[in-house]
């Protein structure tokens, strides 16, 4: 543990207007989630496919005995695929809506930082019109001078869009 | 707070003993019904009565203990000989037994109770119970008692403060424990808990007598308290609640409008002169009485509250979530783990200090790691496991009810009831059982002048068994009835379009056809069946529990029902097929044989649907790699190669293409749904001995989604899969 993680813990006590983010790259973007939804980072492990899902569920793995999701982000947002390498990682988040949580994996090119970020210093979502979707992005913040995409992990994997990706399923009718 | 949650537990052990006590009442009414008036019948119903009278007492469920007592009056009276049970007696008791059953099914999950239907049933009983003297008083009593409830409950509402307050007199009560109560296990809160059930209750305590702290010894009580309380309840009711620490304290009740006789009514010893002039200084105005502050601990009173309020919130019914288990079962289990620690602790040796000459005992070790792991998972499985007598056991007056109902005659045979089944597959199993019992009462079995005039005894026989064959618990429902009229279904199904008119089923497939939805023969509806919802709900319920049933009948003969259960539903006892490359487990349950492929064997019918030809039939063919788009190579590949596994859904066989045979093995189910969502054909996962994940095959529902997608325009047999 450096000097500025210890800080960053010290200043938890007194800070209640921040939040701490955990950052990842993708695509040469940087994006963050809160890191208290995050249960851990882990390496690529090969999954299990699951038939009649769409492609950006790369199928299930066993996590201490569970039976968990992975989610390609790249897939899922429609970036161009890469062969995953040394420093692609699974980062494991805990979705939360109102009946229950589920533990969903989700691959990234790799893990970056650790970031507290001042509510106030996080702007919304600029409004792309109907283009471009972007109900499961929290905000936009700055950090060391690059901007940080944060992503409501609640929304980006909520059942609805798992619902919806099945309901063009032909064969699961 | 911990006070409350031990006061739920509490309770929650009563519920289960008085729901057991219930049982016995039920049986024991039942065995008298069917003539058998042994007096050690009766007086197991008395004594489970009185067993229920005396809990619900202790823990303060007055509707309950006060409709038992008049029960239990009933009853005293055919145990002493002086009445002659009849038959509307015993329906009169079985039906309180239900209401019973009922009320405490209501307090245990905090929702309204039913007072109307209680007091109805408790006039009928005191009808029965004729003009005797002594049982007047008792009547009026409790009357008085349910009025009291009433007033109290209605207290609740603002707008009857003022009656509720003329109707109640403010008893003041003086209560000095001993010292050394509190160590002989008296609560004073009990009591006070008790005595605001009675009332509005106001608390003062006096801390008069308080030493100095350094003289304080922790388990003596010190303390004295002054109560009001406002009630209705008269003084021996109000002397009832103390009536455990009697001898360890000292005791004054006051009743305010009439001040010198209660002042006589000193119990036990005298009170000390320091409080009398307390209460003589303190006059109290009823107006100003508040319920005290643990109302919302105390649950009897709560619930009185709610029984009125209609629109309190209904908690959401909770399943009972415990069960007993036998002393020797959890004896063998700590055996089991003490030695698995021995031979953790032989094992890790080798971590330490290997070398090559050990190889043999590391085996051993490993042997023995084996058999204790598999020997743990077997009994803690076995916890799991209960009777199903449990199930069995409401059938006797499930039966006796609807028969008597139909008009029919009807003995009803129990077999097998000490088999064991998983708890949860138990309960689940409860209402399908329910509801085939009642068909066969309905539709299978026929009235005694039908059954006469087709040469059979008056008497119809329907028998319930269970038993375990193989890895499967199967249940048979079995009559000797008029058995399915499978011209009738024919027809019905031809109307409804769900058969087509030049369609030729076998019997066995029409008879599987009442399993479909909206199919029901009999003309009328009536309350117990015949709307065609119910068998359809049976078999999707045993689906859902991994198993399946079957039906067999013949024509004025009877019928059979079978249900085939697995085990246990945390076990799968599967075979590990690859596909691709992936591997798959299907349920050995399932299987009926696998067969090498032979090309010639294979035909392609017309819209792309291939069938095997096996023994004579044609069977449709479903390939894994196809259904599942995996693996498109592999497909092409196994078209006229590979294994096929010939599986049974529904009566129906189908085969199903995959490229290797692995393994059989006993396999964990993990849930899918609980991270991801339910998936068709896919009835969960588990994880490999290498750590990897494979997908359980539903196989039902994997050839139903096949059926429906694929062959939809092709087959005309699609509904009747």
């Amino acid at each position: 543990m450096n000097t500025s993680e210890a800080q960053l813990i010290e200043e938890e006590h007194f800070n209640t207007d921040s939040e701490q983010f955990l950052t990842f790259m993708l695509a040469g973007e940087e994006y963050g989630v809160e890191i208290l939804s995050v249960q851990g980072v882990q390496g690529w492990s090969k999954t299990t496919p699951i038939p009649n899902t769409p492609d950006y569920i790369l199928g299930v793995i066993n996590l201490r005995g569970a039976i968990v999701p992975i989610i390609d982000l790249r897939k899922r947002f429609e970036l161009e695929a890469i062969p995953y390498g040394s420093t692609t990682v699974v980062v494991v988040v805990k979705v939360t809506n109102e009946e229950s949580d589920r533990t969903v994996g989700i691959v990234v090119d790799g893990v970056s930082e650790v970031y507290r970020l001042d509510n106030k210093d996080i702007q919304a979502a600029p409004e792309f019109g109907d283009a471009v979707k972007t109900e499961y992005i929290k905000g936009l913040a700055t950090a060391d001078e690059k901007m940080i995409i944060l992503l409501e992990i609640n929304k980006l994997i909520s059942f609805d869009v798992i619902e919806e990706a099945f309901s063009n399923d032909e064969v699961n009718t | 707070m911990s006070m409350d949650l031990d006061l739920d537990e509490i309770n929650e052990i009563f519920f289960e003993e008085s729901f057991e006590g219930l049982d016995v009442m039920e049986t024991g009414l039942l065995n008298l019904d069917q003539g058998d008036a042994d007096s050690e019948v009766i007086n197991d119903i008395f004594r489970a009565a009185h067993s229920i009278k005396g809990g619900a007492g202790t823990f303060g469920f007055m509707e309950i203990s006060e409709f038992t007592h008049v029960v239990e009056t009933l009853l005293d009276e055919v145990r002493s000989g002086t009445r002659q049970v009849s038959k509307d007696d015993i329906q009169l008791l079985l039906k309180s037994v239900d209401y019973l059953r009922d009320t405490m099914t209501a307090l245990q999950n905090k929702q309204d109770v039913d007072a109307e239907a209680g007091e109805s049933l408790r006039q009928q009983i005191s009808a029965v119970l004729g003009n005797g003297g002594q049982d007047d008083s008792t009547d009026k009593k409790n009357i008085d008692e349910a009025a009291s409830e009433d007033s109290k409950s209605e207290a609740g509402a603002e707008d009857n403060v003022d009656k509720f307050l003329e109707s109640q007199k403010l008893w003041t009560i003086i209560f000095e424990p001993h010292l050394n109560m509190l160590q002989s296990g008296n609560d004073p809160l009990r009591i006070f808990r008790e005595l605001e059930s009675l009332g509005d209750l106001e608390v003062e305590a006096l801390t008069e007598s308080l030493p100095v702290f350094e003289k304080l010894e922790p388990q003596n009580c010190y303390l004295s308290w002054k109560l009001y309380l406002c009630t209705e309840a008269t003084r021996d009711e109000i002397l009832e609640v103390f009536d455990w620490v009697m001898e360890e304290c000292d005791l004054e009740i006051i009743e305010p409008e009439n001040t010198t006789e209660a002042t006589d009514e000193v119990l036990e010893e005298e009170i000390s002169k320091e409080t009398e002039n307390i209460i003589a200084n303190k006059p109290i105005q009823s107006n100003e009485t508040q319920p005290t502050k643990n109302n919302e601990s105390n649950n009897s009173t709560t619930e009185k509250k709610v029984t009125k309020s209609k629109a309190a919130p209904k908690p959401v019914a909770k399943e009972s979530s415990s069960i007993r288990v036998s002393i020797e079962k959890v004896d063998a289990l700590l055996d089991l783990v003490g030695e698995l620690v021995i031979t953790q602790s032989m094992l890790k040796r080798f971590g330490n200090e290997y070398d090559s000459d050990s190889l043999k005992e590391l085996g051993d070790g490993l042997t023995q790691l084996e058999r204790y792991t598999r020997e743990l998972q077997e009994n803690v499985m076995d916890i799991r496991m209960l009777p199903i007598s449990s199930n069995f056991n409401r059938f006797p007056r499930l039966v006796h009810d609807i028969s008597g109902k139909l008009g029919k005659k009807v003995e009803l045979k129990l077999s097998g009831e000490h088999t064991e089944l998983d708890k949860t597959v138990l309960e689940k199993i409860g209402d399908p059982l329910v509801h085939l019992v009642r068909n066969s009462l309905d539709h299978g079995i026929e009235t005694p002048d039908v059954r006469v005039a087709a040469g059979k005894p008056e008497t119809g026989v329907l028998h319930l068994n269970a038993f375990q064959e193989g890895g499967n618990i199967v249940i048979r429902v079995e009559d000797d009835g008029a058995g399915i009229n499978t011209e009738k279904i024919l027809a019905k199904a031809r109307d409804k379009g769900l058969v087509g008119p030049e369609e030729n089923l076998s019997d066995d497939r029409i008879n599987n056809l009442i399993f479909h939805p909206g199919l029901s023969t009999n003309d009328e509806v009536s309350d117990l069946s015949g709307r065609g919802v119910g068998m359809d709900v049976v078999r999707r319920n045993i689906k859902d529990l991994g198993g399946r049933v079957e039906i067999h009948s013949e024509r004025g003969v009877g019928s059979v029902l079978t249900i085939r259960l697995p085990l246990t539903l945390a076990i799968l006892d599967g075979q590990l097929v690859r596909c691709g490359k992936e591997t798959y487990i299907i349920s050995l349950l399932s299987i009926v044989e696998t067969v090498m492929v032979n090309a010639d064997q294979v035909n392609d019918v017309a819209g792309g649907a291939r069938v095997y030809h096996m023994r004579g039939n044609y069977i449709p063919v479903i390939s894994l790699n196809n259904v599942f788009k995996h693996d498109h190579n592999a497909s092409v590949k196994n078209k006229n190669s590979g294994l096929l596994v010939v599986v049974e859904s529904d009566g129906a066989q189908v085969g199903i293409l995959v490229d290797e045979l692995l393994d059989q093995q006993q396999v964990v189910i993990k849930s899918l749904e609980d991270n991801f969502k339910q998936m068709d054909g896919l009835s969960g996962a588990t994880i490999l001995g290498d750590g990897t994940v494979a997908l359980i095959l539903d196989v039902p529902g994997f050839v139903q989604s096949f059926l429906s997608s694929e062959i939809h325009k092709t087959s005309p047999h699609k509904h009747a899969a």
